[in-house]
């Protein structure tokens, strides 16, 4: 059993009792909801005659639905425009605080949270979305939750759990020049499994983590969902307390220096226990692509495509599917694939530092005639700022369609979607059948950085060769 | 869909019905309810979206169409079920197609807990086991009464020890699985914690 985590620091702080089933009661510190899971909550709690509990301890904004090309009310959608019409209302019958389109804070609730300072070492986040696994890149306790769940935090700010345990993944050396923090994640998710991290939450730390942005351990925090672990988390450190400071809900004045303090005792100990440690070399790392269907199917960019008899046994069932499905063959090289559509957004990489290092490989180039790219900034801010910075402009100059926030084709609940079996080289999360909006449609996972070098080739194509130009 | 829909409530102590067999790894909630299918403020019109893209390009002879299921209300699935995005609408879809329990080698934290919370409950097999039950259900129809006290499936003269989460056998077993009464029970000891916690009253600010 782990001890002296941070995991193990936050939970025993939040524990209200032991329940009578032998599950925990977890208060619940920030609640962030949104229009697609929340619904059927709200209706719960009316046919039980509830109210919500502490509604100053949830905060909604609307993303999954929002068109990304007129946002104008009401939607063309009917549907959507429904959605956000009942978390309107509810939010205003329960006195919800609500970020919604135009207040200049909309966005994705994982990245809204953060920007806002909302998310902050030492708490416990819950949302209706398995994603919310990223907040932990603050030193929080931060998972998803399903729509009952949703109403329990509503009701009571409090949760059924049963504790996970805890594996420290700890990343020796740094990333080498054109990897980014999603190569590391896939890298990881690859090495360990989409199913290995059930049961656990991950701890990443080591030299290489310690050397990231908040936005890149957001990435990494992230992504931990797709390696099967609820929750991951990285322990707080100044990096983490600059990026909070003089954000709007950040502690101010005599209060800032003494959450600083609390903040820093929250790190795992030098002798703390975990269940498990798993090693990973960073410098080994290269720019990383999906092949297949699941976020674990993921290949360095110069490799090729593995034979079903070099995987183990339990990864060939789904590998065969793979190769169906993608249309790509065993030991055939990834790069080179071409590609239909690219897409930059999402929450694990539609931050302003992905937009800058995009622009970046994008500025003084085209996108190629075959390729339909386009951006999606992950919120308002994020928009705003890079419209300051003039990154609009460069991807417009380029031939990217610059739009408006929300998830977008992340799931395709908009209509942005990809249509028959095209081809996406995605910065999101998800390659799963079908994920992108067409039954038949196809998605290779890759860095926002990667992404923009594939539009320009209209392939796959290896970053590191237009760092070097 | 069959009859009219009822969701559990209550204790749940027994589980009686048809087993039918839906093969492979890795199936995540996208592919058990499409994106699109979550534009929707109640989960009542879920039951025939279940695997909708899936069941489309097996023309009829997907698992959820065959003849031989239609009365079926355990699902044997294999392992990392449930996988991915985290909308009950997934579960939600199961349950009000009709299916009342899931057998499985192993499932997704998330999906889960979400079955948990509306009353279905996630046994595991090992691999091997699983697969001679997918098997069989393919040749035979498969009758299991599921005791859940003893996690026993009886069939007609055979006992299949299953495996369940003793937290989660519990709270089957008293209702609690419904948990928002069983949270408010304990409601002055929220609003202890509430104000115990450092980040909420910020002046109490301090390193315990
Ligand atoms: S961007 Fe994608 S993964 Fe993130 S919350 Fe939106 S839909 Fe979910």
């Amino acid at each position: 059993m782990s001890q002296n985590t941070l995991f193990d620091k936050v939970w025993d702080l939040h524990k209200v009792a032991d329940l009578p089933g032998g599950s925990s009661q977890l208060f619940i510190g920030l609640h962030l909801i949104h229009e697609v899971t929340s619904p059927q909550a709200f209706g719960a709690l009316k046919d039980k005659n509830l109210n919500v509990k502490f509604p100053s301890r949830t905060i909604a904004t609307v993303d999954h639905i929002v068109p990304t090309d007129n946002q104008s009310r009401p939607f063309k959608d009917t549907l959507a425009e429904q959605m956000i019409d009942t978390l309107e209302k509810n939010c205003k019958k329960h006195k919800i605080k609500f970020f919604n389109i135009g207040s200049g804070s909309q966005g994705i609730v994982h990245v809204v949270a953060p920007e806002l300072g909302l998310t902050q070492p030492g708490m416990t986040i819950a949302c209706g979305d398995s994603h919310t696994s990223t907040h932990g890149a603050f030193g929080s306790i931060a998972f998803g939750i399903g729509t009952s769940q949703v109403r329990d935090v509503l009701a009571s700010q409090t949760l059924a759990m049963n504790k996970l345990k805890v594996r420290q993944i700890w990343c020796k050396n740094r990333l080498s020049e054109g990897v980014f923090a999603k190569d590391l994640v896939l890298h990881i998710i690859n090495k360990l499994g989409v199913k290995a991290g059930v049961g656990y939450a991950y701890e990443f730390s080591g030299p290489a983590i310690d050397l990231l942005s908040m936005e890149e351990r957001m990435t990494i925090c992230n992504m931990s969902i797709e390696g099967g672990a609820r929750c991951g988390y990285v322990n707080p450190d100044q990096i983490t307390f600059k990026y909070i400071q003089e954000r709007q809900f950040a502690p101010k004045n005599e209060n800032w220096a003494r959450a600083v303090e609390w903040w820093q005792s929250l790190a795992s100990e030098k002798d703390a226990k975990y269940d498990d440690v798993v090693l990973i070399d960073a410098s080994q790392v290269e720019p990383t692509v999906t092949w297949g269907i699941t976020p674990g199917q993921s290949i360095g960019v110069s490799q090729k495509i593995p034979e079903l008899k070099e995987l183990s046994i339990d990864d060939q069932f789904i590998a065969g599917e793979a190769y169906e499905y993608m249309g790509l063959s065993p030991g055939q090289a990834i790069k080179n694939t071409p590609i239909d559509v690219c897409f930059i957004g999402s929450c694990t990489n539609g931050r302003i530092s992905d937009l800058r290092v995009a622009a970046e490989i994008i500025q003084n180039h085209k996108v190629s005639p075959n390729v339909k790219a386009f951006v999606v900034p992950g919120s308002e801010k994020v928009a705003k700022a890079a419209i300051e910075e003039g990154l609009d402009k460069i991807f417009k100059e380029a031939g990217f369609q610059w739009r408006e926030p929300g998830c977008s084709m992340c799931l395709a609940m908009n209509p942005d979607k990809l249509t028959g079996n095209q081809v996406s080289a995605s910065s999101s999360n998800r390659n799963f059948k079908g994920r992108q909006g067409s039954p038949s449609g196809r998605t290779l996972l890759m860095s926002p950085a990667m992404v923009a070098a594939a539009a320009i080739e209209g392939k796959v194509s290896d970053v590191r060769e237009f760092l070097k130009k | 869909m069959k009859e009219e829909f009822q969701a559990p409530q209550g204790k749940i102590l027994k589980i009686n019905g048809i087993c039918m067999s839906l093969e492979g790894d890795d199936i995540d909630t996208d592919r058990i309810i499409p994106a699109r299918f979550l534009k929707c403020v109640d989960f009542e019109s879920l039951g025939d979206a279940v695997f909708e893209d899936d069941r489309k390009d097996f023309k009829g002879k997907h698992p959820f169409d065959l003849k031989t299921n239609q009365s079926a209300s355990i699902l044997i699935v294999n392992s990392n079920f449930g996988c991915g995005s985290s909308r009950e609408h997934a579960p939600q879809a199961l349950m009000r197609w009709g299916i009342r329990a899931i057998i499985g080698e192993s499932f997704a934290e998330i999906f889960y807990s979400n079955c948990l919370a509306i009353g279905i409950p996630c046994f595991t097999l090992p691999k091997k086991k699983i697969k001679s039950l997918q098997d069989r259900s393919r040749e035979e129809t498969l009758f299991f009464e599921i005791d859940i006290k003893n996690i026993i499936a009886f069939e007609k003269s055979i006992a299949h020890h299953l495996e369940l989460k003793e937290s989660s056998k519990n709270m089957f077993l008293s209702g609690e699985w419904d948990a928002t009464s069983t949270l408010l029970n304990n409601i002055e000891l929220i609003e202890r914690k509430i104000n115990e916690l450092p980040y909420i009253n910020l002046n109490k600010l301090r390193i315990t």
